[in-house]
């Protein structure tokens, strides 16, 4: 077995000493320590891209606040997580999120926007969505400055060119996490990027080709990542529409996918007896919480309908 | 990666090797086809189909030539090294390169680079195994890692990738005919012994028939009722005119499954069963030989049964009363028969996610890979054997009437007879095609996308021709996801190894001709 050998590393943390592994980041040595860091970029099986801002602390000496997501802690820092500049920054990063994109799926967004106080509506009501395929073709200067009353938002309609997953990029807030697991940190894929820029960047495929004519190879790790619902099962984006999505009814079972030798561990979410989401845990060994179209999609032979008793011979 | 598309066949498993190639590792790829796999190789090397045993050798007289064996782990931990030496003598690079067809600087780079590796792998599919000569494919891989030493250490091995989430856990729980749970012999009295006493039944004494073995037996007449769990052989083993006929001659088939099959649709007699990675408690285990739990997540639909309630009941009514229990207490009794199994109680199971075997007892965390013993000194047990093995290629000779190599795989949305992967709304379905290189469709003067008669020795199948610039010129491609359509087996043929059983699905000859309108 190869061990890795690491060296102690102590920072302190809102006044009190901490001790982390060599390579650890500040968001771990918080973690460690009992610090509810927010975050809404980060995830444990991704590399950090210090995107969203909403876990910057203030470190003493340093000019700027630092993600605590990816810095990795450094013998003798001084770290504050509450002071009022790193509780001013969160609120403000919260806020610029709420008034452009539909966090409404993201607990976790509610969760710090009524910890920081945040309150999107003060740069004013939405605009209304732009049509399909304004975003994709706005280029840089040609936008109109706001009044101030209204706030401008990446509202679109919804991208549905396929029976497994959607794209629904009003929800999107440009985190990249699934931009990381279609590339190096798990599919090694590359069917989608962040285009444009400023408030023009979105992600999309080459040339905005649909999924199906894209590069795309339907392994969902995209939409398994995706902490806001702007990528959603095919499924329960047609339960959410019909009002029939019911959190109450459903539950989550790990099991192991039923097609190659390789045995991902898949969290069947169902609801009325049928499968209606498929993910993986990210600290499977295994999977490291992504999976292949076989197991992410390939359930639907288990369907009743499909079934041997069904017209067979007794 | 040595005749496996894992890119596609095994993707999240390929994800680790793209992290470690990231990381700094060295890919090379087998493969005659330049597979998604093949694109990410340092190098790729594109043998003859069948010519396999010839290039190992190959990499093997390279080794030995330049002097990078592990003398000592040769030495300490072998046997046979001077036979197999005076085999591969006789493989120099000339020869290597006249039967695989492959660049000799490649094959010596590849050689240097494995004998060299702190730590490397030999991982393998169907590439090596789904020919008449399956073993000796494989042993010519084993006897690359006993050279080098690349064996029983840490991130160095032989690893066979399993295509089936429990092939594994089935030889595991004894579903071999010569073997009980935990690969114990059918054979040795002793070990028969204590499952008889534990079960309290007789188990016949002598090893039964594998697959292949079985089917011979149906085509002589001496097997005569065939009960089916879980497989499709109507379509999945190879020349299926041959194995239909087989399965029409059977007084009695029963099959048992989830899905009414092609093979199911024959039977005399059809067991509903739920399905056992959601609709049941159990166990599987996957090619890293981690045993892990599935659980049921869904409510079996209409009369469909567990396996375990329905082979209970049918071990009743032949007069036996196998106790039913719940699968963990099947599952605890089956930890008292198997010592590897021993110490992987449910609730460590869960707390570990998963456990490789062998597990001893309740202390150990298991075994993340096997043959550390070999760098014991001095050995404890056995000592691992050099077994030489000899180039012979594919059956299915190529000749002017059948010149072109068929060989057969799968894609990455579809898995095996389309069973299972038939039914999802996969975006790019594109369907059975016969993959050609562009420059033999334009000798045959076909087109992209027509539809043309390929013809076997065996049988004649329909199918479009799909261009394909990853294939050499004399290699051809399908696959046998859908057999409704193109019954792609109908072209293979069953010469198979008598020693695995394996039928040589990855060579065929064939011809392509065009359909008269």
């Amino acid at each position: 077995m190869k061990h890795d050998v690491k060296r102690d590393v102590t920072v302190t943390i809102d006044g009190k000493p901490v001790t982390v592994k060599e390579g650890a980041t500040l968001l771990d040595a918080c973690k460690s320590h009992g610090v509810d860091t927010p975050t809404l970029c980060w995830a444990e099986n991704l590399t950090p891209v210090n995107a969203c801002r909403v876990c910057v602390v203030e470190l003493e000496g340093a000019r700027v606040l630092a993600p605590a997501c990816s810095r990795k802690a450094e013998a003798g820092m001084v770290v504050k997580t509450d002071s009022p500049r790193v509780r001013l920054s969160r609120k403000l990063v919260l806020e610029l999120l709420g008034s452009s994109v539909d966090m409404s799926l993201s607990s976790a967004f509610a969760d710090y926007s009524k910890r920081y106080a945040a309150e999107p509506a003060r740069f004013g009501k939405k605009l209304a969505p732009s049509a399909a395929g304004v975003r994709e073709s706005a280029h840089p200067g040609h936008h109109t400055v706001l009044d101030g009353t209204r706030a401008e938002t990446v509202a679109q309609p919804t991208k549905v060119d396929n029976e497994l997953f959607v794209r629904d990029y009003d929800k999107c807030m440009l985190c990249y996490k699934c931009v990381e697991a279609c590339g190096t940190d798990a599919q090694n894929t590359f069917a989608i990027a962040v285009a444009g820029r400023g408030f023009d960047a979105r992600i999309a495929t080459e040339h905005e080709a649909t999924l199906p004519d894209s590069a795309c190879v339907f392994c969902g790790n995209c939409v398994g990542v995706c902490p806001t619902g702007a990528l959603m099962f095919k499924v329960e984006h047609d339960l959410r529409k019909s009002g029939e999505w019911d959190e109450k009814k459903q539950t989550e079972t790990d099991t192991i996918c039923p097609y190659c030798g390789v045995g991902c561990v898949l969290t069947l979410r169902v609801q009325d007896n049928a499968i209606v989401r498929v993910t993986s845990p990210s600290d499977s060994t295994v999977t490291g919480g992504h999976l292949c179209v076989k197991g992410r999609f390939g359930f639907t032979f288990v369907e009743e309908n499909r079934r041997a008793d069904r017209g067979g011979s007794d | 990666m040595w005749g496996s598309n894992a890119r596609e066949t095994h993707p999240i498993f390929f994800h680790h090797v793209l992290k470690a190639v990231r990381n700094g590792a060295k890919l090379y790829v087998i493969d005659p086809r330049r597979t998604s796999t093949a694109d990410w190789a340092h190098g790729w090397l594109s043998l003859e189909v069948g010519s396999d045993v010839s290039l190992a050798n190959g990499v093997a007289h390279v080794i030995l030539k330049e002097q990078l064996q592990h003398e000592q782990f040769i030495e300490r931990a072998t046997e046979g090294f001077d036979e197999f030496k005076a085999v591969i003598d006789r493989y120099d690079l000339a020869r290597v390169s006249a039967d695989t067809h492959v660049d000799g600087e490649l094959i010596a780079q590849m050689a240097r680079d494995y004998a060299k590796a702190d730590r490397a792998m030999i991982c393998w599919t169907l590439g090596i195994t789904e020919h008449h000569n399956a073993v000796d494919n494989v042993l010519a891989l084993i006897n690359l890692s006993l050279l080098t030493g690349h064996v029983g250490r840490w991130g160095s091995g032989l690893n066979p990738l399993r295509g089936q989430n429990n092939v594994q856990g089935g030889g595991d729980m004894g579903a071999l005919p010569h073997k009980l749970v935990g690969f114990q012999d059918v054979e040795d009295d002793e070990i028969r012994g204590r499952f008889e006493k534990a079960w309290g039944c007789k188990i016949p004494a002598k090893n039964g028939w594998h697959l292949t073995e079985m089917f011979e037996a149906m085509h002589r007449g001496d097997l005569t009722a065939l009960f089916v769990l879980g497989e499709n052989p109507a379509q999945s083993e190879a020349d299926s005119t041959h194995a239909l006929k087989c399965l029409e001659g059977l007084e009695h088939l029963i099959v048992q499954d989830i899905v009414m099959t092609k093979t199911a649709e024959m039977a005399h007699v059809v067991l509903p069963a739920s399905a056992s990675w959601c609709e049941s408690e159990g166990t599987v285990t996957n090619s890293e030989r981690r045993v892990q739990r599935v659980r049921r997540a869904l409510k079996p639909p209409g009369k469909a049964r567990d396996d375990i309630e329905i082979l209970c009941d049918l071990a009743h009514r032949l007069g036996f009363d196998m106790q039913t229990g719940t699968p963990e207490g099947l599952w605890n009794e089956l930890r008292t028969l198997s010592p590897m199994h021993a110490g992987m109680s449910y609730a460590r199971l869960e707390a570990l996610g998963g456990i490789q075997w062998p597990c001893p007892d309740e202390k150990s965390a298991g075994s993340p890979f096997l043959h550390g013993r070999l760098w014991e000194n001095p050995v404890r047990g056995m000592k691992a054997s050099f077994n030489a093995a000899e180039q012979v290629g594919p059956v299915d000779k190529l000749d002017a009437d059948f010149p072109l190599r068929l060989t057969t795989g799968r894609r990455l949305e579809s898995f095996n007879t389309g069973v299972q992967s038939g039914a999802f709304a996969w975006p790019q379905k594109r369907g059975e095609t016969l993959d050609l290189s562009p420059d033999d469709a334009k000798k045959l003067k076909v087109a992209d996308g027509e539809r043309v008669r390929i013809v076997s020795r065996r049988g004649t199948v329909e199918a479009p021709v799909r261009f394909d610039d990853d294939l050499k010129p004399g290699l051809a491609f399908m696959t046998f996801h859908f057999p409704d359509d193109v019954d792609t087996n109908l072209l293979t043929i069953d010469a198979t190894d008598p020693r695995s059983g394996t039928a040589e699905f990855k060579a065929a000859a064939i011809r392509v001709e065009r359909i008269r309108q």
